[in-house]
C-alpha cells in the first residue's frame, strides 16, 4: 500500500513538473522584469522555504519531548543473549514473570524497558515502535515505548553479535490493555501441564533439558540459562523467531540445534531417539 | 540617527574579515549552546528542569542577533553606495565594496535564521533527557 501512494505521489510530483515546464515554455521571453525576478527568487527560494522550515520544526519539536514511565507502569527487562531474548516482566504491585523471545504489550500504556547484556553487544529494535536501543554488557540502557495499535510487530538484533546475529529475532504482540492483564496474570501462574507428572515431562528432566531450561513459575527450575519454556506453548515461534512453534520443527530444533543457529551454546542432542524428541516437543506445545 | 549611521556605515573599509562576522557569530552561538547544554546537563542530572538555562540561551541569541543585525546594517549602506550604474562588475574598489557588502548580507540573513534555528531547538527542550 505504502508503494502504491508513493508511486502516486511520484506521478503527480512529474505531471506537475511536466504542466509547469509547458507553461514556462509558451511564455515570452522577458514577460518578467529583473527587479520582479529578483523579488520572486527571494521570496519563493529563500524566504517561502525558511519560514515553511521554521513551521515544521516548532511542530516537531513538542513531539520529540521523550514518553514518561513512572514507578507505576510496567517495565520489562530484556537481555539480549547468544542468540536470544530474555525477558521478564515486572508489573507494578505484582510478581515477575520471566519469559523469552517474544514480548507482549499492553496498547496505549507507557512500558519502561531495561536493556542489557550478559555476553557481547546486541541492539534491541522493533522497527515499527521504535528506535534502536544499544544491549552493552555491564550496562542498563531505558527505552520507553508506548504502543498504540494491538497487533504484531517484528523485533530484530540490530548490532552483530556473533555468527547467528542475523537469526536474533522476536515478536513483539501489542495486545487491549485488559486482554494484556489476563494474560499476565495467567502467566504468572504455572501452566497445568508444566505440574503434571507425565512421561514427557520425565523426558525432559532425564535428558537434562531443565538444566538449563527452567520451566518456570515454579514447575521445573530456577534461573534459565536458556530461554525459559514456561509458557512456550503460546509463543508465536521457536529458537527467537526463526521456526515455527510446531512439534516436528521444536523436535528438529531439540536434536540439531546448530543446523538452524550455527555458534549456538545449546549441544545437540542427536542421540536422542526421534520419538523422544516428538514426545518433548508435543509436551512442550501443551505448555499455555 | 539612522541617516548618520548610514553614512558612517558607507564610509567603513569592506574587508573579507567584515564578510565573516556574521557566521562566526553564528558559529559562537552554536558553541555557546552546547557547551552551555553539556555543562549545564552533567552538572544537574538527566531529569532537572533546565530553566536558567532558557534564559542563558536566550541571551546568547540576543547577542547573536545583535552582532548579525549591526553586520547586515553596515552591508547594506555599503551596498547602496553611489557610483556608477549596474552591472558592478569592474575591478574598481566600489565594485569590489558593493560585492563584499552583498555577501555579507546573504551571510548575515543565513546566520540569523541558523541562530533562530538553533535557539527554538534548545528552548524546547525541558529538561536533558
Amino acid at each position: 500500500m505504502l508503494a502504491g501512494g508513493m508511486a502516486i505521489a511520484a506521478l503527480l510530483i512529474y505531471l506537475s513538473v511536466m504542466l509547469i515546464a509547458a507553461h514556462v515554455g509558451r511564455r515570452r521571453r522577458g514577460r518578467i522584469d529583473h527587479h520582479t525576478g529578483m523579488r520572486f527568487i527571494l521570496w519563493a527560494g529563500a524566504i517561502g522555504p525558511t519560514i515553511l522550515l521554521l513551521v515544521l520544526l516548532l511542530t516537531a519539536l513538542p513531539m520529540m519531548r521523550p514518553i514518561e514511565a513512572g514507578a507505576r507502569d510496567l517495565a520489562i527487562d530484556v537481555s539480549g543473549e547468544q542468540y536470544w531474548w530474555r525477558v521478564r516482566y515486572r508489573p507494578p504491585g505484582g510478581p515477575a514473570v520471566d519469559a523469552a523471545n517474544e514480548i507482549r504489550l499492553p496498547a496505549g500504556r507507557p512500558v519502561l524497558f531495561n536493556l542489557s547484556s550478559p555476553d557481547v553487544l546486541h541492539s534491541f529494535w522493533i522497527p515499527g515502535l521504535a528506535g534502536k536501543m544499544d544491549m552493552i554488557p555491564g550496562r542498563t540502557n531505558r527505552l520507553v515505548i508506548r504502543a498504540t495499535r494491538p497487533g504484531r510487530y517484528r523485533g530484530a538484533c540490530a548490532e552483530f553479535c556473533g555468527r547467528s546475529h542475523a537469526l536474533m529475532r522476536f515478536t513483539v504482540v501489542v495486545m487491549e490493555a485488559q486482554a494484556f492483564d489476563r494474560w499476565l496474570v495467567k502467566q504468572a501462574a504455572p501452566s497445568p501441564a508444566a505440574l503434571a507428572q507425565s512421561d514427557a515431562r520425565a523426558l525432559f528432566r532425564d535428558y537434562g533439558c531443565a538444566g538449563c531450561h527452567a520451566i518456570q513459575p515454579d514447575a521445573i527450575g530456577r534461573r534459565s540459562i536458556g530461554p525459559d519454556l514456561g509458557h512456550v506453548g503460546g509463543r508465536g515461534s521457536i529458537a527467537a523467531g526463526v521456526l515455527p512453534n510446531e512439534e516436528a520443527a521444536i523436535a528438529g530444533f531439540i536434536r540439531h540445534p546448530e543446523r538452524t543457529k550455527p555458534g549456538i551454546a545449546m549441544p545437540s542432542f542427536d542421540f536422542m531417539p526421534e520419538a523422544d524428541a516428538r514426545a518433548i516437543a508435543a509436551w512442550l506445545r501443551s505448555l499455555e | 540617527m539612522i541617516g548618520k549611521l548610514h553614512a558612517r556605515a558607507q564610509q567603513l573599509r569592506a574587508t573579507l574579515w567584515t564578510m565573516i562576522v556574521p557566521p562566526s557569530a553564528w558559529a559562537a552561538h552554536f558553541l555557546a549552546c552546547y557547551l552551555l547544554a553539556a555543562i549545564t546537563c552533567a552538572k544537574l542530572g538527566r531529569t532537572a528542569p533546565v530553566d536558567r538555562t532558557h534564559l542563558i540561551v536566550g541571551g546568547f541569541t540576543l547577542l547573536a542577533l545583535l552582532v548579525i543585525a549591526a553586520s547586515a546594517f553596515i552591508a547594506w549602506a555599503q551596498r547602496r553606495i553611489e557610483g556608477d550604474p549596474p552591472p558592478h562588475d569592474d575591478s574598481t574598489d566600489e565594485d569590489r565594496l558593493r560585492f563584499l557588502a552583498t555577501a555579507t548580507l546573504m551571510l548575515a540573513a543565513l546566520s540569523a535564521v541558523a541562530v533562530i534555528y538553533v535557539a527554538a531547538s534548545a528552548l524546547f527542550f525541558e529538561d536533558c533527557r
